[in-house]
């Protein structure tokens, strides 16, 4: 009834209202619906108009359902002060006057549609009491109806069995008609060649006839049959075995022949006989192919013939016998496979001898292309027929091949090294036969070291080929790790920097150890191509190789820093063996210049010998080949004026102190405590001692060399006055010009010192040249 | 060895003013025919009348009488070949009764029989530069030692000759000596003018078995009987030790004939070293 009491009050709208004010309607509805709500146990809280906090239960709330006035009151009187209960009193009063009149206004508004709903009511009653009589009326009508139906279906019943009857012997009556046609239909087939329908009548009598074969015209249709059905399976046989037709009819044959009933085990024999002539004639194409004569087609076409032809076939064959055979169990199944095994490996052997031919090539594209058709081709067979192995069995012949590339590779880029390096001593033997200045040694390394550097990166693509996506094997593990990690990166890329530093230190070991063999520009240039590897290209090669072959194996690979200090190794054996041949080549000089001389009979000095000049000519030479390719290097720092000054200290102070002595032979001794006192505060010079990657460290190597060697040859000498005061001018000739070079020069005059000293002690008559004689005559020339 | 009996007049200086012997002339070997003389060596073993020298590109035996005054040349070869031929040293070998001499010139060993003086056998590059000395193992036959220019010393099969059977590197400048200890060869001494000298125990190649086998009476050592039955590690080719006394090139080095464990060395600036194989090592080698 509260619906209904706020139904005329919301759906009446502002027209059925007289005089209801428009702001109280809203306020009124959502206190009707408060009620409802609060008859519903919702909550009021959650409806908007309520202030938050008040609670639904409160006894002091006017408009809540469990109001009590004299709570309410109570709390008015002891809550507020007198003004506020005034107030309060006249508010309510006013609210109690106006609910008053908003409900006489109510009621006069919904008089009328209260007289209206309780007309409709009393018409509503009437209406359905009518409803209920025909109500009862239709379900008697019903229950005659049911009656009549019943009644209908007793009657027919008879009738329905009799028919049910007739037609079951109709169908009999067929049936037999069939079997007496059997013979005649079959023979027709057989003479009509349709197989298939002559098998499926036979299938569908032979039970029949084989249950009824006791009585005698059954018997005699049997034998019909049988007859027939020999004829039949002979006739199938003969097409069978004259094998002219293809794979398909022949299946088709073996299929009827099995519903037949003929031995399914013979049958299987004969089939893969059959099969395996077919295979073996296109084997034989396949080698006919391969022939004795170079290879006519192309490997891709011989991978393609041989996918379409044999493993089509195969296919086939595979395909066919399992189908047909699908019965034969484990046994069967075994059989298939060996005999596919026994083609597929003849079929191996075939294209491996294919693709060994196609060894030499460089064609990469093409191989793998091939070797992709052949890997996608198999897989077919391998997934029907998993026991024979053949897509594993490809799987293998494809690494073997990958793995051969690699080698192939391998020696390719070994081939391409040696071929710069010919490429260079070629290059570095020309000019000097024009006559031009040193060659661009600069220029040759830079050719060379590009040359290898596209060399391998042109060997990385074609490998990479193996690799890329769209090739059927390249997600096999093998092509994601192995491949990848040993045979790339290990066997290729750094089994060539490996055999590339051996080649280079081989220059080293080589028995031409009297400089002939190699030219020592080719070792300065293959010391810095070391160096440069160690520096840079090492790592920049092998970077560029693992983002190419993203390397996931996890199986251990040569680090960096193990090649680099390989590749520094060779760097600094080649740049020491250089040094020792250059200082082989000046020494030889100075030895036999020393050697052939005789020192005893010379005249008195007026030249500096021309071999000096010469070995200072070479080491400039070298000087400038080395500085081509090596940065200049630390020296010692000096005064610019160095040579000046060293003369002064080497010619007055030491000069005095060592040879004044030895005129007065008395003091012999003095000269050696001299020059024992001396050399213990000297360092010991190492004379062949490794040498460091810069230019003033090759020199002094070369320069220490050939001084030691001076002056043990000198050592070996007798002289004479003016063979002491030649040797005088030698060196100061040489100190003059060498101690440019070197990375300290005092090592220079030590050594020349000791030469002097050395000449003079082996000299029956010391009479030392005057300094400024030697000094002019140095100057001279 | 034979330089205490060399007599002067050969090569040795003359400025021999010792108070304790003075030197006495006994024979001359006439070489005013074949230029100067690079080498004499005596016959190791016999009664000490065969006397070898090297002059230039000759190889001259003589035959000393007996008194031992005077020389005569009993045989003489030369080397034949393109330019100046020159030999640098020779050595006599201590096995086959004495026929048998070892030379070298430039980078080339060559040996002799000093019955037909032919050559019997030549190893070319030997060295990659001069070969500066050479020695025989006293101990094992066909064994030979070299050194030389490019700081190597090298030991030779003389039967095979194509490859040495060992190299040593560990001399920064030529290798002016070699010499095998008399008694124990697996001690080398080498002498360089990188004013070094270096003992090393070569016993991968020397005459002693691995362990000391009961072989004893074979070998010609004397005083020092090796006990047998001595637990050895796996031989191992070492450095003994590196004398570094000398501030100068050391041109001489040998060991004593009376001591086995005693060595000298002389280098440039007259300073003679006399060193003893280290205690540890000696007993090592007899135990």
């Amino acid at each position: 009834m509260a619906a209904a009491a706020a139904g005329p009050g919301t759906g009446s709208g502002p027209g059925d209202s007289p005089e209801g004010p428009e702001a109280e309607a809203p306020e009124r509805r959502r206190k009707a619906h408060g009620m409802l709500k609060l008859y519903y146990g919702l909550s009021e809280g959650e409806t908007a108009g309520r202030p938050p906090g008040s609670d639904p239960l409160d006894p002091t709330d006017l408009n809540g359902a469990h109001f009590d006035p004299e709570v309410y009151l109570d709390k008015l009187r002891r809550e507020c002060p007198l003004a506020q209960l005034m107030d309060s009193e006249t508010d309510m009063v006013r609210q109690i006057r106006a609910l008053d009149s908003d409900m006489q206004t109510l009621v006069y508004e919904n008089y009328n549609k209260f007289i209206s709903a309780t007309d409709t009511i009393r018409k509503m009653k009437n209406d359905f009491r009518k409803m209920e009589d025909e109500m009862d009326r239709l379900a008697t009508n019903m229950a005659v109806i049911t009656d009549f139906s019943a009644r209908i279906s007793a009657t027919l019943q008879d009738r329905h069995e009799r028919i049910t009857k007739l037609a079951g012997v109709h169908a009999l009556l067929r049936k037999l008609q069939f079997l007496f046609e059997l013979p005649s239909r079959l023979t027709k087939c057989v003479e009509l060649g349709a197989y298939g329908q002559a098998v499926r009548y036979q299938g569908r009598a032979r039970a029949v006839l084989q249950q009824y074969q006791h009585l005698p015209s059954f018997r005699a249709i049997q034998d019909d049959c049988q007859v027939i059905t020999a004829r039949l399976a002979q006739q199938l046989r003969q097409r069978f075995r004259e094998g002219g037709s293809g794979a398909p009819e022949q299946a088709e044959c073996v299929e009827l022949l099995l519903a037949l009933g003929e031995p399914a085990e013979e049958l299987c024999d004969e089939f893969l006989a059959h099969a395996r002539g077919r295979l073996e004639a296109e084997l034989q194409s396949l080698e006919a192919e391969l022939g004795p004569s170079p290879p006519a087609p192309d490997v891709l076409e011989f991978t393609d013939l041989g996918g379409s032809g044999f493993v089509g076939g195969l296919c086939q064959v595979a395909s066919a016998y399992q189908e047909l055979f699908a019965a034969q169990g484990p046994a069967g199944a075994e059989k298939l496979a060996a005999f596919a095994r026994e083609l597929g490996g003849r079929y191996f052997a075939l294209v491996e001898r294919r693709l060994a031919q196609e060894q030499g090539s460089g064609d990469n594209s093409l191989l793998v292309r091939a070797l992709d058709r052949f890997h996608r081709r198999l897989r077919a067979p391998g997934a029907l027929l998993a026991a024979a192995g053949l897509a594993e069995a490809a799987t293998e012949i494809v690494e073997r091949v990958a793995r051969e590339r690699l080698g192939h590779h391998l020696q390719g880029l070994r081939a391409a090294f040696l071929g710069c390096l010919t490429d260079v001593r070629q290059a570095l033997a020309a000019p000097r036969l024009a006559g031009k200045e040193g060659p661009g040694l600069a220029e040759l390394l830079a050719n060379v070291a590009s040359s290898i550097l596209s060399h391998i990166k042109a060997s990385l693509a074609a490998v990479h080929l193996f690799t890329a996506k769209e090739v059927s094997f390249s997600n096999k593990p093998y092509f994601r790790g192995e491949f990848c990690s040993q045979g790339v990166r290990e066997g290729l890329i750094v089994g060539f920097i490996r055999s590339m530093c051996q080649t280079a230190q081989s220059f080293c070991d080589s028995p031409g150890e009297k400089g002939g063999a190699t030219p020592p520009a080719l070792l300065l240039l293959l010391s810095r191509l070391c160096l440069d590897y160690e520096t840079a290209t090492i790592s920049y090669i092998l970077t560029l190789t693992d983002e190419q072959f993203l390397v996931q194996d996890q199986s251990p690979v040569t680090p960096v820093s193990t090649l680099c200090a390989e590749a520094r190794e060779t760097a600094r054996r080649l740049l020491t063996h250089y040094v020792k041949v250059q200082g082989l080549v000046i020494s030889q000089m100075l030895r036999k210049s020393v050697e052939t001389r005789d020192w005893l009979s010379t005249l008195e000095p007026r030249n500096v010998r021309a071999v000096m000049k010469r070995v200072v000519e070479d080491t400039t030479a070298i000087d400038v080949q080395v500085g081509l390719l090596y940065e200049e290097g630390v020296r010692k720092a000096q005064s610019s004026d160095s040579s000046k000054r060293t003369f002064s200290v080497y010619s007055s102070s030491r000069q005095q102190g060592r040879y004044a002595p030895s005129y007065t032979p008395s003091a012999p001794m003095d000269t050696n405590l001299l020059s024992n006192i001396q050399k213990l505060f000297s360092e010991r010079i190492d004379v062949f001692s490794p040498v460091e990657f810069n230019k003033v460290s090759v020199l002094t190597g070369i320069i220490k060399i050939s001084l030691k060697t001076l002056l043990e040859c000198v050592r070996l000498r007798t002289f004479g006055r003016f063979g002491l005061q030649q040797v005088q001018v030698d060196c100061h000739f040489l100190q003059l010009y060498l101690w440019r070079f070197v990375a300290d020069e005092e090592l220079v005059h030590l050594l020349l010192d000791e030469v002097v000293a050395s000449a003079a002690l082996r000299c029956p008559d010391p009479v030392p040249m005057e300094p400024s004689v030697v000094e002019v005559i140095c100057e001279r020339g | 060895m034979p330089k205490e009996l060399e007599p002067g007049g050969h090569e040795s200086p003359d400025d021999s003013t010792s108070p304790a012997h003075t030197l006495e002339l006994l024979c001359h070997l006439d070489n005013t025919a074949h230029g100067s003389m690079a080498c004499v060596a005596w016959e190791p073993a016999g009664d000490g009348k065969k006397v070898i020298s090297l002059a230039d590109s000759h190889i001259l035996l003589w035959d000393l009488q007996e008194s031992s005054s005077q020389a005569v040349l009993a045989s003489s070869a030369s080397l034949e070949g393109k330019g100046q031929l020159k030999f640098t040293s020779g050595r006599w070998s201590p096995h086959h009764t004495g026929t048998q001499v070892a030379t070298a010139n430039d980078t080339t060993i060559r040996g002799w029989d000093t019955r037909s003086m032919s050559q019997i056998y030549c190893i070319e590059n030997a060295h990659g530069q001069l070969v500066r000395d050479l020695d025989f193992n006293p101990n094992k036959q066909y064994y030979l030692a070299s050194c030389g220019d490019d700081c190597k010393v090298k030991f030779w099969d003389t039967r095979n000759v194509a490859e040495p059977v060992k190299t040593l590197e560990q001399h920064s400048h030529w290798v002016w000596n070699v010499r095998y200890n008399h008694s124990h060869d697996q001690l080398v001494l080498t002498g360089s003018s990188d004013s070094r000298v270096i003992l090393s125990n070569m016993v991968s190649i020397s005459s002693e078995p691995f362990g000391h086998l009961v072989d004893d009476d074979d070998l010609s050592d004397q005083e020092e009987r090796r006990p047998e039955g001595k637990s050895q590690e796996p031989p191992q080719d070492s450095v003994i030790a590196t004398y570094e006394e000398h501030e100068d090139s050391v041109y001489a080095v040998d060991w004593s004939s009376a001591d086995p464990w005693l060595f000298a060395s002389l280098s440039y600036d007259g300073r003679l070293v006399i060193n003893r194989v280290p205690r540890a090592l000696k007993y090592h080698i007899l135990l």
